[in-house]
């Protein structure tokens, strides 16, 4: 259960994130979609603490933090029940792919080397790269690094996966093989919050759908409503334009 | 011109070679403590610890900002005098500690640049599964940082070689204080300088082999 009260993140005088209220079931998939600049990535950096909110609550699960009083720990608390899955990937550049997966196993839940490479071996099968874990990021295309990170995230067995726009640094080539990833993973009911400017498959694997616009949640609803009718002119606006 | 006294050269090349493990041993402990000290000081100075990062500023600005040899004097004839316990120190310490802190003040510096650069998704990666700022540093962002500054690091233990020659003024014979014995009593100053010149040149050209094959293995994961 994933609870966010009151999110507010300025930067300078630009108010970006205007006091989110948001609440995601256990095994719910959220898309969000809206313009550019208002929020969408703050809002998921802001969740993990990659962004530090000004103000408002994060739940996730057994971890409650404050934006006022976060300590070091608490942020950690809540980076371990989440996983990130960045736009440009981000996969440690120095590590192999297995590694890349194996890492968090290692340094931050503790697991023996054996163990974690193991369970990366499972994921680098799950998501197609079985023969490419020896291989630094630096060998693989822009799809097999972001298929990577998503079992980077996987491994991470978070109560909420992040992801920021999977596909939207990939050539056209490879954004098929990563939505089909992502596609799986939801299907395996992974709790997850999806930043996204491709309207077909948000509307293919989401339960519910946020359109964001300044900062605020405009209006939500399930995919069929918000595609074919959505209640507030910005929303329809925007989706006429991208549709 | 007269000719070179090549048999007198020739006799004191065991000789002088019989030093170049003590002039290897003070560069190498130099060099690892100076690493050491230099890594501390470099990631205090990214990450901006509170207090500890004004003091490193002041100690690099200060160690780079005076001659060697004034430290050098200044560890093993002066602190003694002012530092009671310190008389026990002897050349070779003093000498090797005036190294350590003069080159880790520029290896801070390199070092840091070295951080700074690695790729700011890097930190967000690493925090985003959780990892500590320490593992952070030790698992993802100085590997990737020691790859950029390997060549630089190389270049400053060769100056730390050389220098090392430096603690000839505080009475160590080392090899370019034995050079220097064996000038004075044989009066042919001009074979036994070129003599250690040219140890001290192969020296570092073996160094140099090293230093290739280094970068070759740090270069791995940017291989394709
Ligand atoms: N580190 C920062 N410092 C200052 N302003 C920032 C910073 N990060 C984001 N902003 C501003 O916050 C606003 C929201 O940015 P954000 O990246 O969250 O938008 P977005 O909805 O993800 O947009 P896009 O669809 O283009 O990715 C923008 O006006 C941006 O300029
Ligand atoms: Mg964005």
């Amino acid at each position: 259960m994933i609870s966010v009260r009151g999110l507010t993140k300025r930067f300078g005088a630009n108010t970006v994130l205007d006091g989110i209220d948001l609440e995601i079931g256990a095994g719910e998939r959220v898309a969000i979609i809206g313009p550019s600049g208002t929020g969408k990535s703050t809002l998921l950096r802001s969740l993990n603490f990659l962004e530090k909110p000004d103000e408002g609550q994060i739940t996730v699960g057994d971890v409650s933090v404050d934006a006022k009083t976060a300590t070091a720990a608490e942020q950690r608390g809540l980076r371990r029940r989440t996983s990130f899955v960045f736009q440009n990937y981000a996969l440690f550049a120095n590590k192999t792919a297995r590694d890349n997966i194996a890492e968090g196993l290692i340094t931050v839940r503790g697991w023996e080397r054996a163990k974690a490479h193991a369970r990366a071996d499972e994921i680098l099968s799950t998501i197609g790269l079985a023969n490419r874990g020896d291989s630094y990021p630096a060998a693989l295309s822009g799809g097999q690094q972001q298929r990577v990170g998503i079992g980077r995230a996987m491994a991470a067995d978070a109560e909420l996966m992040l992801i920021d726009e999977p596909t939207s640094a990939l050539d056209p080539e490879w954004v098929d093989e990563v939505l089909q990833l992502l596609k799986r993973v939801a299907d395996a009911r992974q709790t997850m919050l999806i930043v996204t400017h491709e309207m077909q498959f948000a509307r293919d694997i989401s339960d519910r759908v946020l359109f964001m616009d300044g900062g605020r949640i405009v209006e939500q609803g399930p995919p069929e409503v918000m595609f074919s009718r959505p209640k507030d002119p910005r929303t329809a606006a925007f989706l006429r334009k991208v549709l | 011109m007269r000719p070179l006294d090549l048999d007198y050269m020739l006799g004191l090349v065991p000789v002088l070679l019989k030093y170049v493990p003590l002039t290897l041993a003070m560069a190498s402990v130099a060099m690892v403590c100076a690493l050491a000290l230099a890594s501390l000081m470099a990631i205090v100075r990214v990450t901006r610890v509170p207090l500890l990062d004004g003091f490193t500023q002041v100690f690099i600005s200060f160690f780079r900002g005076t001659p060697l040899l004034v430290q050098l004097f200044l560890f093993y004839y002066g602190l003694p005098q002012v530092f009671s316990f310190l008389t026990a120190i002897n050349g070779v310490t003093a000498a090797v500690m005036g190294l350590t802190l003069h080159f880790a003040a520029y290896m801070a510096e390199s070092i840091r640049a070295a951080i700074i650069g690695v790729d700011r998704s890097q930190w967000e990666a690493s925090l985003s599964v959780g990892m500590t700022t320490p593992q952070m540093m030790r698992r993802i962002i100085l590997p990737q940082a020691a790859r950029v500054a390997a060549p630089t690091l190389v270049n400053y233990f060769v100056d730390i070689i050389k220098s090392t020659s430096l603690a000839f003024t505080l009475g160590v014979t080392e090899l370019m204080g034995a050079a220097q014995k064996e000038a004075a009593g044989s009066f042919l100053y001009f074979e036994a300088f070129i003599l250690v010149a040219v140890i001290y040149w192969i020296i570092v050209e073996a160094l140099t082999v090293v230093q290739r094959q280094l970068e070759l293995r740090l270069g791995k994961a940017h291989a394709r």
